[in-house]
């Protein structure tokens, strides 16, 4: 008895960290926003979504092959990302903070209400089967494996992307002082923009990732949307690595806390320890103040 | 224009006689979202932006609920039990969020994790609350019960909201004549300095904080009697907390009528919508979300455009373009 107890444990260990690959994916788009822009996108999941239904209607319905419809989808939510950071944020660039985050939260509102106009409430799914890995008596999901995978060399791109190009040196200069990088001849305006499109692009690559998995409807964004959020503050909004630490934390969490009972304890879990830490730390898992 | 109240009050009264059923539904709809919009603008308005009031409506709506149903309590104990549940839990959050200086988008962020966590409770403990399929409070038979709060006509309901309605507006307004307004107002523009004159930061938002939270739980407490049926979504979550949030900023942030013509908005809005799809719909044309996309595009609108509210605006049009002091 014991030892089947000591699989489902590692079983759900591993599926943790599986799924917080694609969490942490989400988050660092997230993050990078409002690292650089310091506005909080209340409406990230719902641009995901739109990448979803990309990959649905693509490669699900008109037999696209499946990386076109990726590049599509995520060129689609790319674009998304820019189109918000241009004609919502940059308008109120000036305003207070809070303003931006509630202009987001309106798109998030239309954003809904489009797809469920345009696609209707089913829930839709990609129907493509990967097969379930068997290993030692423990069940994984390939396209958990996948996700996990891919949502690693994301990262890692996106890392040499801040460290070894101009642009990324100039996004990641501009991210710790708003007002001198400005002066010493930084264009803001493009660093903002670049960063639109590469967040927005992070999150249509976790919409891919996200389509293997799970069924595709206009309120999914709300199933994973503040889990997301959740991850950037507890990892310090902005900073990278506190988010990625941040996702494996939290996946691990709802994953094991969910084994005992029902999955939404896991959920509930995952919750209360992200309102605990910050009260131990404010400043997130790896802020500095 | 001094008589205006006077003339709206006798107006309000006048309204169960005079209304039919479904325009008063209406008014009884919206008397009971104007308190909780109202209950949000008092801490609101001091730049203390919540997105987890949906969870202390979900608390006075359930624990009422629950209390009545498994206990048998009475709502007149269940109400004033589910606001001091409410003052509870808004001081156990609050209190830590004031004491690190967790101010901002954090504090947003902060309660927003609040609402998800009262939202999925509820669903998880499926087998008492019924979990995501709601939860209707027991009927206590046939008929009108003082005890119970239930009403078989909607007028007399119309009188408990409107009543609730008013001490809401009177609360606001004591507030926006008391020495906490003051001490609220600098806080929101600078903490350190109004520490350093003398203000309790912490004492003066936890107050603050408090007092949103239980005239929440009210609302959403009369929301259930009216309604008798509530569920963890349609009181609660995400989703709620933004449209409370959204219904202010249109109707006015830092006026004490604002969240009511903001509810006043939103909701007949939301109403023309659906009767508009459902005309349609029998017409073979499906254009469900279409009352979403609008509301959704007219929010976006309003915080880039009009970020004082209708309300707001138009005070500060009448006023003569004059600059007022909206702290």
């Amino acid at each position: 008895m014991d030892e089947i107890f000591d699989i489902f444990l590692l079983e759900a260990l591993v599926n943790g960290i599986l799924f917080g690959g694609v969490l942490a994916l989400l988050s660092l788009g997230l993050n990078l926003i409002f690292g650089v822009v310091d506005v909080v996108w209340i409406c990230y999941a719902e641009l995901v979504m739109f990448g979803m239904y990309t990959m649905y209607w693509l490669a699900g319905v008109y037999d696209v092959h499946i990386l076109l419809a990726a590049v599509a989808a995520i060129g689609l939510v790319s674009i998304m990302g820019f189109l918000v950071h241009l004609l919502i944020i940059s308008p109120i660039l000036g305003s207070p903070p809070i303003n931006q985050l509630l202009a987001t939260g309106g798109l998030l509102f239309f954003l809904q209400s489009v797809a469920t106009l345009m696609f209707s409430i089913e829930f839709r799914n990609l129907g493509l089967r990967l097969p379930i890995l068997e290993f030692n008596e423990m069940y994984f999901s390939y396209a958990r494996l996948l996700a996990f995978g891919v949502a690693l060399i994301g990262m890692a791109a996106v890392y040499f992307f801040l460290t070894r190009t101009y642009i990324g040196a100039a996004i990641r200069a501009i991210s710790q002082d708003r007002e001198v990088m400005v002066l010493m001849g930084v264009d803001a305006k493009k660093v903002y923009w670049v960063t639109a499109l590469v967040g927005g692009g992070l999150g249509g690559l976790a919409a891919c990732l996200l389509v293997l998995q799970y069924d595709v409807h206009p309120f999914v964004g709300i199933s994973f949307g503040p889990i997301t959020f959740i991850i950037c503050v507890l990892g310090g909004l902005g900073n990278m690595i506190g988010g990625f630490v941040a996702a494996f934390i939290l996946s691990i969490i709802i994953s094991v806390g969910g084994l005992y009972s029902e999955m939404e304890w896991g959920y509930v879990l995952a919750f209360v320890f992200f309102i605990v830490m910050m009260f131990i730390r404010p400043q997130g898992l790896l802020g500095k103040k | 224009m001094k008589q205006l109240p006077y003339i709206i009050g006798v107006l309000l009264i006048a309204v169960p006689f005079v209304a039919p059923q479904y325009p008063l539904h209406l008014i009884i709809m919206i008397l009971i979202w104007s308190l909780v919009y109202t209950a949000w603008s008092l801490m609101g308005r001091f730049g203390l932006v919540s997105l987890g009031h949906g969870a202390f409506m979900s608390i006075g709506a359930y624990v009422t609920a629950l209390l009545w149903n498994y206990g048998g309590i009475s709502p007149w104990i269940g109400i004033p039990a589910a606001m001091i549940t409410a003052a509870i839990m808004a001081f156990l959050v609050a209190y830590p969020c004031f004491q690190f200086k967790i101010v901002g988008h954090y504090f947003a962020l902060v309660t927003l994790a609040l609402s998800e966590v009262v939202k999925l409770v509820i669903i998880a403990c499926r087998d008492t609350t019924g979990g995501s399929l709601g939860f209707t409070p027991e009927r206590h038979g046939e008929g009108t019960s003082i005890a119970a709060i239930q009403f078989a006509d909607k007028e007399t309901f119309y009188f408990v909201v409107l009543i609730a309605w008013g001490i809401g507006l009177l609360i606001w307004r004591a507030v926006d004549r008391s020495m906490l307004r003051f001490a609220l107002d600098s806080i929101s523009e600078d903490e350190d300095a109004s520490a350093a004159a003398g203000v309790h930061v912490t004492a003066s938002k936890l107050k603050i904080t408090m007092l949103s939270a239980v005239l929440t739980a009210l609302g959403g407490a009369l929301y259930c009697q009216y309604q008798m049926f509530i569920g963890p979504e349609v009181i609660g979550g995400i989703g709620i907390s933004l449209q409370i949030v959204f219904a202010v900023v249109v109707g006015g942030l830092y006026t004490m009528m604002g969240p009511t013509i903001g509810a006043i908005i939103t909701l007949l809005m939301t109403e023309v919508f659906r009767n508009l799809i459902t005309s349609l719909r029998t017409e073979g044309i499906d254009l469900a979300g279409l009352d979403t996309t609008v509301y959704g595009l007219m929010l976006i609108l309003f915080i880039i455009f009009l970020p004082k509210g209708v309300l707001g605006e138009a005070i500060d049009r009448l006023a003569g373009g004059k600059k007022r002091d909206v702290g």
